[in-house]
């Protein structure tokens, strides 16, 4: 049963796009007895033993513990039939992801794909699983180093970055979310944008606190507003993708800080405008290219115009920044 | 038999004779744009006109009735406050252009809101003006101290959060006050015309369009050239608004009437000169660039010679 459970993890290299329901996988070779499993994984009733099929719960519960069954999750295709599913999970063996480890499961990614058939019986219980619960009964990854664990993070958050940077169509930004890079991001444009504390004078540029809340609140107010006018991502996809885009005004700041050491005069000024007028159209394809498709066709430009003009104003403090 | 008669849409002749038939129906005139000049023909004063043009156009049927199934949701759901946003994008430029012609007789809230306030307008144009205002007088004192020696450029980023408190706070205490008064006013006489809060702010927070590319052109560095812009847009808004408000008072007693439409003119003149004189430095000072310049290149003339 352990092996049975575990090798089909190994089997599949892009096993991080897809969230499954391991429990529901066992019971398809070990007969139904999903509630007082389920009941026992979510650890919300040790105590309150479920009477099952098979009538002894503890027994139940011993059988859990000896399977090291892993939460419930949701597995994108897996309540297809299995012919479907199989030529799913060979497409998904394709698509984008590290082979032979997992990747920080997203929230409530693949729920907008379940479609139940009927041979499989819906069970157990909708938790949201934590991470790190995720990786103690995950025994793929138990046993890995830290820097494995470490490096997987990095290099999800370094593929984003590069989805930023040649935005394609592609949906590996919004299903597998993180606010790694956004925070990132935003720290070193607050930290490289603020004046310093030797400044005396009141009217200066921005305080970290100032830029650090534009950011913030800027994107929350764009998710409110794009879900206010009907669209259907959600919150944390949308500050995801509005986080990463703004690498490329990271990047100009860079910039413009490297050409500020030259000698000011109006060509050094010229030379900024024109790196921020890249950087800045850079940053609206991008998010566009992944933002646009999630509203309703007539209200798309509703829904890019708070976009624009929020990147407007961090590129505004961009220009401006004088050291 | 008799409820599916009612909501056969027939064709009315005149509201004047269908009221003589019936004089406890409620009409409401469905024609086209193209018949209204005929409909504004025989027994009419001064005030009818306005009131069937408060009444609607083609389709007001269909909006008053969805004006009353629409915000349905409890105000703790998500779904009440999309009821808000339900405009389109097509919707809201119409709005926009409602607010940027303002024709006499045509009332802004009738015409383009028609029982859909919508928040996007508001919230959205007010803070491209914060932003605009903010960017356009740090522009223009950069642009005008530009010559001068001892003139260090600072963003000014303070100057952000003042102009937001001031704009966010005139379009929405403003239009809660004014709807408040008008309320008051309501119970004491018995107006035809009466707004929801809403529809209030949506008024101002549309008016306030015209001042975005006002704050733009107010980089230009001439003071006649400001006041001439402050002017235009003044009367563009001040029209949006006086004409909006005035069906709203004009029952009342003269004296209050009058003093509620100056009021509001007022309140409007003073955020657009108080907003001119606070974030845009008088151009005056762009004489003293040519006369502090010239001195010091003599001066640094002769230091180095």
């Amino acid at each position: 049963m352990p092996g049975e459970e575990t090798q089909p993890r190994s089997r599949d290299p892009g096993s991080d796009l897809r969230i499954g329901l391991e429990c529901g996988r066992v019971n398809l070779s070990g007969g139904p007895r999903g509630p007082e499993e389920a009941n026992e994984e979510s650890g919300t009733s040790p105590q309150h033993p479920v009477p099952g099929p098979f009538g002894d719960a503890a027994v139940a519960r011993r059988r859990a513990d000896e399977l090291r069954l892993p939460r419930l999750r949701f597995r994108k295709g897996l309540w297809e039939r299995p012919g479907s599913r199989r030529a799913k999970m060979a497409e998904a063996a394709e698509s984008p992801g590290e082979p032979g480890t997992t990747s920080p499961r997203p929230l409530f990614a693949g729920l907008s794909d379940i479609s139940i058939s009927q041979d499989i019986p819906v069970e157990g219980e909708i938790t949201i699983p934590m991470r790190s619960r995720i990786r103690e009964f995950d025994s793929s990854t138990l046993n890995e180093s830290v820097q494995n664990t470490i490096m997987r993070d990095l290099k999800a958050v370094g593929k984003k970055f590069m989805h930023v940077l040649y935005p394609r169509k592609s949906n590996t930004l919004l299903r597998d979310w993180d606010l790694w890079g956004p925070l990132v991001l935003c720290v070193t444009l607050a930290l490289m944008l603020q004046r310093g504390s030797a400044d005396s004078e009141n009217d200066g540029g921005p305080q970290f606190a100032e830029v650090f809340v534009i950011i913030w609140f800027g994107a929350v107010t764009i998710t409110l507003n794009s879900k206010l006018l009907g669209g259907n991502i959600s919150f944390f996809q949308s500050l995801c993708v509005l986080g990463y885009c703004i690498l490329p005004l990271t990047v100009a700041l860079l910039v413009c800080r490297l050409v500020l050491l030259a000698k000011p005069g109006p060509i050094n000024f010229i030379v900024r405008l024109f790196v921020v007028i890249m950087m800045f159209a850079w940053s609206i394809v991008a998010s566009t290219a992944f933002l646009a498709d999630s509203q309703p066709p007539n209200r798309k430009a509703l829904a890019v115009y708070p976009v624009f003009l929020f990147y407007f104003v961090i590129s505004w403090m961009i220009l401006t920044f004088t050291p | 038999m008799a409820a599916v008669d009612d909501l056969q849409f027939e064709e009315f002749g005149d509201v004047a004779t269908s009221l003589a038939a019936n004089p406890d129906a409620t009409t409401i005139n469905i024609e086209g744009p193209g018949e209204t000049p005929k409909r504004l023909g025989p027994p009419r004063g001064s005030g009818r006109e306005e009131d069937d043009e408060l009444l609607g156009n083609d389709d007001s049927d269909k909006t008053e009735l969805l004006a009353g199934q629409k915000k349905s949701s409890p105000f703790w759901t998500f779904e009440y406050y999309q009821t808000f946003f339900d405009v389109d994008t097509y919707q809201v430029f119409d709005r926009i252009k409602g607010s940027l012609l303002p024709i006499p007789g045509k009332n802004f809230v009738r015409l383009y809101i028609r029982s859909n306030p919508d928040l996007y307008g508001p919230f959205w144009i007010c803070a491209t003006l914060v932003f605009a205002i903010a960017i356009s007088g740090n522009l223009s004192n950069f642009l005008i101290h530009l010559g001068e020696k001892t003139y260090h450029y600072v963003p000014e980023f303070r100057k952000v959060s003042i102009a937001a408190t001031i704009i966010y706070a005139y379009a929405w205490l403003v239009p809660f006050a004014l709807w408040g008064f008008l309320l008051w006013r309501n119970s004491k006489v018995m107006n035809i015309v009466s707004y929801s809060f809403l529809e209030i702010v949506c008024v101002y927070g549309y008016s306030l369009f015209i001042y975005i590319p006002t704050a733009i052109l107010w980089i230009i560095p001439q003071k006649a050239v400001r006041w001439i812009l402050v002017m235009m847009a003044l009367g563009i808004s001040g029209s949006v608004l006086a004409m909006t408000f005035w069906p709203a008072v004009r029952e009342d007693n003269r004296r209050v009437a009058l003093a509620t439409i100056v009021t509001i003119v007022l309140l409007h003149t003073l955020l657009s000169v108080g907003c001119l004189a606070y974030f845009f430095d008088a151009p005056e000072v762009d004489h003293l660039p040519t006369t502090a310049v010239v001195p010091n290149q003599t001066v640094v003339a002769a230091k180095s010679s």
